[in-house]
């Protein structure tokens, strides 16, 4: 099959989930294959999120007055002459106005369907795509020694609330103490269609292991544990109701096991 | 035109006019001139199409504009190193605001861009509708937007100690 080379469009377009899905996969094999390109395009993706953590905040503060008053015409910007006259045809309007309203915004919804189509269905048919997805965040992110992570241990209840609140769901890493592996902390990172969280651990040595878990899982269909192998990275992972499990590492499979096991025992199953 | 349709922009404005100027005060004044602009040329608004866009078309023009207007010929970057981050004090952000910082070191050309995908989420055509230039241009300027933001947070500063001339 002949693909085409992958430019640096593709990269950022991959950044902006703005690929179809087969480009999609074309260039994460790319990215599996050169450990310096994908940790320049995870540093793009992580600039993104962190200028949504940063500037979100403003959404929610309250209007100054001088704004509010500006969502109805000022005065001295209004032409018209005196509008009560006008009145039954401004409600007109604002029935119109509301009418195009609700149309723009179910083709926008329409649209943004038809811009992730891909993303969607890979999330709804192939479990697979999360272990390869949770394969890259780990190689990418777990060799990093300066910031592993976004939010460290010692803030953990920080941890929590935040990538609970990003998720939209309760999230909690487990504790991996009595196997030797300390939380060292976590970040969010893109998923499919949403926000996805990674934990990680490590133990005495400096062996590391991350845990990825995903909430795109609309299948809604449970798996058993399933193993795989990206590279130099072993990877378990399961389905449990919306919630997809990873784990990786680069430490033998028997031992691996006995992690995903104590994780999957602490995880509430609903 | 929904008086509550504007309402509803508002944050959204706010939010990439505080991103974008970093000064609260600035970007709120900023915002208040859209939207006063926003009225006075609602005219030229085509019913159906999309009103933020349309909103944000203006708060870039008179962006624009405002840049153009006498000042001193240049403008060295590093007075930007004077700004104090307005959220220094929030510890629970940690490094978050590193990247504010380092935004402040993008040509804003450059860092409309990428507030524009990050926050707004728009398409490539998207924003080379809304700041009217070709969807190439979008492309090269957001590769070199990310690439220079991407060497400032490694620390490596790249042309921060230059001047810009404007």
């Amino acid at each position: 099959m002949n693909k085409l080379p992958i430019t640096e469009a593709d990269l950022h377009a991959w950044v902006d989930a703005a690929l179809p899905l087969v480009r999609r996969g074309e260039v994460e094999d790319y990215l599996a294959a050169q450990p310096d390109e994908a940790g320049r395009v995870h540093a793009y993706l992580a600039q993104k999120e962190a200028i949504r953590s940063v500037f979100n905040p403003v959404l929610d503060e309250p209007l100054p007055e001088s704004l509010r008053a500006l969502a109805a015409p000022p005065p001295t910007a209004s032409a018209e002459p005196p509008r009560r006259p006008w009145l039954p045809r401004w409600s007109l309007q604002r029935v119109a106005a509301g009418f195009v309203i609700a149309l723009v915004s179910g083709l926008a919804g329409w649209m943004a369907h038809d811009r992730y189509p891909a993303a969607e269905s890979l999330a709804r048919t192939s479990p697979l795509s999360l272990p390869r997805q949770a394969a890259v965040a780990h190689a990418v992110f777990s060799p990093d020694v300066r910031r592993p992570v976004e939010v460290s241990a010692e803030h953990e209840d920080q941890l929590v609330a935040w990538l609970s609140k990003r998720l939209g769901t309760p999230v909690r890493p487990p504790k991996l103490g009595a196997l030797g592996f300390d939380l060292i902390g976590g970040r969010l990172l893109p998923g499919n269609v949403g926000p996805v969280a990674q934990f990680m651990y490590q133990d005495a040595t400096g062996q590391r292991l991350t845990l990825y878990v995903s909430t795109e899982n609309t299948a809604n269909r449970d798996t058993a544990f399933r193993f795989a192998q990206e590279g130099q990275v072993n990877v378990f992972y399961w389905i449990d109701g919306k919630f997809g499990y990873a784990l990786s590492a680069g430490i033998d499979k028997d031992k691996l096991a006995l992690v995903a096991t104590a994780v999957y025992d602490q995880i509430d199953h609903k | 035109m929904e008086g509550s349709a504007i309402l509803a922009e508002i944050p959204r404005l706010r939010r990439y006019a505080r991103a974008m100027l970093g000064d609260r005060a600035a970007a709120d004044d900023l915002v208040q001139d859209t939207l006063e602009r926003a009225w006075s040329r609602l005219q030229q608004w085509r019913p159906g199409s999309d009103l933020r866009a349309w909103l944000f078309g203006i708060m870039h023009n008179l962006r624009v504009d405002q840049l153009r207007r006498p000042r001193l010929p240049t403008h060295s970057i590093d007075e930007d190193d004077f700004e104090v981050p307005t959220r220094a004090t929030q510890t629970d952000d940690l490094e978050l605001r590193d990247i504010e910082t380092a935004l402040n070191h993008l040509p804003d050309e450059q860092r409309e861009i990428l507030l524009l995908l990050a926050l707004e989420e728009m398409s490539y055509a998207e924003i080379a509708s809304t700041l009217g230039i070709p969807v190439g241009t979008v492309m090269s300027r957001l590769s070199r937007g990310r690439e220079r933001l991407r060497l400032i947070m490694n620390g490596q500063q790249p042309g921060a100690r230059l001047k810009a001339v404007r």
